[in-house]
């Protein structure tokens, strides 16, 4: 501390000094409080605004432990007499099969693809981010191009497609192009997140005897990690929500994943059975939750960092 | 275990940069070359040529009697340490050692022999289940030496690999490799090294040969000494000694006895060093004196430079004196002793270089021309 401003210097009188002090302490008190009372502010407001997006969700889950007509009786979201009875009947559904039935398809879709995806982008991303070839420019042109088209655009195509391949009725059209590397925005993903990795790594690799597919498999994959659980994170939200796909290309009941399902029980059921309908709803998002909280570390990392930590 | 040859390699890169303009350069079985250079020389371009890195787009680079330029890396039998470690970042330290073993399919037993034998050189045993970002600079660089020792390469191949230490480390790393390298010998398993730095300490302190590059053409290539006393041009001269050769532009004149014009001032250079001058006639010429080379006189000693004193710096033992000829500035190298008994009063004195050790070159070419007879 500066000499000068201590109260014993004869230059400063001592009350003057004091009233200093006084008024700085004052002031950081009061910019103290200012802090907090802002910082009140901010997380009423960001508990408001998540109260709002969660509502539905709260309600959702309410809604599925309340008995049918309770459902519309009452608007709060707490249940008078939470039953499970929505839970079991639902899962009995209308059809000769129960929900377990449609979890599976809706299995057998996810995994083929998820994997696929996640290996076909790996090698596709890899050889865009690593290797020279001819075309390469126009190659990774038209990728990015198909990523700007719109989807619709592409479905008469594509049903006419599998149609003629005979896959129509099959998880076959569900999954095969993603697991070919046909997502175009997680190949873009994982090139970004290449390019931002320094091939060191790689180099040493190939001076140590490694060829390029070694190379990939031991040093980049690992090194891309947190950017393949991303991929397979969307991939799988995706997925599980996807309505529209199994919509044109599945029609028989029991292949139905999921999403159809749920669909289902609102067309037959004359009365509708909402508490059912809302329990299913509830089955069918907690994957998907689980999973996301699960890998939620790493997924974060993964869209965020883009490349390596020193 | 074998020698390297290059064979006018050349490199053009895609963007059609030459970067190598046909460099040939031998190193033989055990030898420890170093390249050395301004930034952008292309000492990487050609250590990463050597190592297959980087395509060959002319020449050949042989090794040992295989020319290897279509061989891929891990078949050269090389191996390769990197300025900023590269090593693996989710492996642990014992799995980047091994990891060019585990690719050669050795078996598992024999692999951590291997690891354990390279960790006790390189005192690193303990760090062998830390993860890379788990170790300091240092012990990085150790690992990263010692998964190119595990391999028993026929040629080592350094690029820069202290540079991203401290001061301090990066000497006793010095002594280290050096130390390496000697006993590698010793014990008859000698390693052919091409190290790469633009540090000429390191360079002069490790090379048992230094090639010196500039523009991707190789300028001269001798050991330390013959580096030191005998620069083949004023590239060389200038790049190679701290502080740096003064070079001062003039004309030379009386070849026989030659005398030099700088700035209207002359300086005698004795029939000694006529002698070894490969010149006909009088001609521009720079002369080359090492700060070392400068000797104080007095002011009425005949064959001398009249210079004013513009700066002094105290290195302890030894001063740098700044001294401005005229327009021409030159430093010159005295003792502590010696400078305090200097008589400093008018700020003026009188330089002699030392006749020995001056080096003319043609200013045109560059060419050292008075190299004929001095001793090698
Ligand atoms: N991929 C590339 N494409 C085009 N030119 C390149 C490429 N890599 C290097 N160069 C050029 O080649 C020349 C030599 O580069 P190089 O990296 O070999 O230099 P260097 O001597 O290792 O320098 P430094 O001491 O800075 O590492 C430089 O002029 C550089 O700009
Ligand atoms: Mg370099």
């Amino acid at each position: 501390m500066d000499a000068r401003t201590t109260p014993s210097d004869p230059l400063f009188r001592d009350d003057d000094t004091q009233e200093m002090l006084a008024a700085s302490r004052a002031m950081a008190a009061r910019q103290l409080r200012n802090e907090r009372i802002s910082a009140i502010i901010r997380y009423a407001l960001l508990t408001a605004v998540g109260f709002v997006m969660l509502y539905p969700l709260i309600w959702l889950i309410g809604a599925s432990l309340k008995t049918n007509s309770e459902i519309f009786a009452n608007p709060g979201f707490i249940p008078d007499s939470p039953t499970f009875d929505g839970y079991v009947k639902g899962w009995q559904t209308s059809t000769p099969y129960t929900f377990a039935h449609f979890f599976w398809n809706t299995f057998l879709i996810i995994f083929p693809k998820t994997l696929g995806t996640a290996i076909s982008c790996t090698a596709v991303a890899y050889g865009f981010a690593r290797f020279d070839f001819p075309g390469k420019k126009i190659l990774f042109a038209s990728l990015i191009a198909t990523l700007l088209l719109p989807n619709v655009v592409t479905r008469i195509p594509q049903y006419l497609l599998f149609r003629d391949l005979g896959w129509l009725d099959s998880f076959m059209p569900l999954w095969v192009p993603s697991a070919l590397a046909g997502d175009a925005f997680f190949v873009f993903m994982l090139v970004q997140f290449l390019r931002a990795i320094p091939r060191d790594m790689e180099e040493a690799a190939r001076v140590d005897g490694a060829n390029s597919f070694q190379t990939l498999l031991f040093i980049v994959v690992p090194m891309l990690a947190p950017a393949l659980i991303s991929v397979c994170l969307f991939q799988f939200m995706w997925t599980m929500n996807d309505f529209l796909g199994p919509l044109i290309y599945i029609s028989s009941v029991d292949k139905y994943p999921v999403s159809l399902a749920l669909k289902l029980s609102i067309d037959t059921t004359e009365a509708f059975e909402w508490n059912r309908i809302l329990a299913m709803s509830v089955l069918a998002l907690a994957p998907a939750l689980i999973v996301f909280f699960l890998a939620q570390k790493y997924f974060i990392e993964g869209i965020s960092t883009g490349g390596v930590k020193g | 275990m074998a020698r390297l040859q290059l064979r006018n390699l050349e490199k053009v890169y895609g963007n059609q940069f030459k970067a190598v303009h046909g460099i040939n350069l031998d190193v033989e079985e055990g030898e420890f070359m170093v390249l050395v250079g301004p930034s952008g020389c292309a000492k990487s371009t050609t250590l990463r040529m050597i190592a297959g890195l980087e395509t060959i787009s002319g020449g050949e680079v042989r090794i040992g009697d295989r020319v290897v330029n279509d061989l891929a890396p891990g078949k050269r039998g090389i191996a390769m340490v990197f300025q900023n470690y590269a090593l693996y970042p989710h492996m642990k330290v014992r799995s980047n050692l091994s990891f060019g073993l585990r690719i050669q399919n050795m078996p598992k037993a024999e692999r951590e022999a291997a690891t354990q034998e390279v960790a006790r050189i390189l005192e690193i045993e303990e760090l062998l289940d830390r993860l890379p970002k788990q170790l300091s600079g240092g012990q990085a660089q150790r690992v990263a030496l010692g998964r190119a020792l595990i391999k028993k390469p026929e040629v080592f191949l350094f690029d820069e690999p202290l540079s991203n230490l401290d001061a301090k480390l990066r000497a006793s790393m010095r002594v280290r490799i050096i130390d390496l390298h000697r006993r590698l010998k010793q014990e008859g398993k000698p390693a052919t090294v091409v190290y790469v730095t633009h540090d000429q300490t390191e360079a002069m302190t490790m090379g048992d040969r230094i090639c010196v590059m500039k523009e991707g053409r190789i300028m001269q290539v001798a050991d330390p000494k013959a580096l030191y006393n005998r620069p083949a041009n004023l590239f060389v001269a200038g790049f190679i000694g701290s502080p740096e050769m003064n070079l001062m532009q003039g004309r030379l004149e009386d070849v026989s006895d030659p005398v030099f014009r700088i700035d209207g001032q002359a300086v005698a250079l004795g029939r000694e060093l006529g002698a070894r001058l490969t010149l006909g006639s009088a001609s521009d010429a720079t002369v080359g004196v090492r700060p070392q080379h400068f000797e104080v006189v007095r002011g009425d000693t005949d064959s001398g430079l009249n210079g004013r004193i513009s700066h002094v710096e105290f290195m302890g033992h030894e001063v740098y004196l700044h001294v401005d000829l005229g327009g021409v500035r030159v430093v010159a190298v005295v003792g502590a002793a010696e400078y305090e008994a200097l008589d400093r009063s008018s700020g003026q004195l009188r330089l002699r270089p030392n006749a020995a050790s001056i080096h003319v070159f043609d200013t045109a070419s560059g060419e050292n021309i008075s190299l004929s007879r001095l001793a090698a």
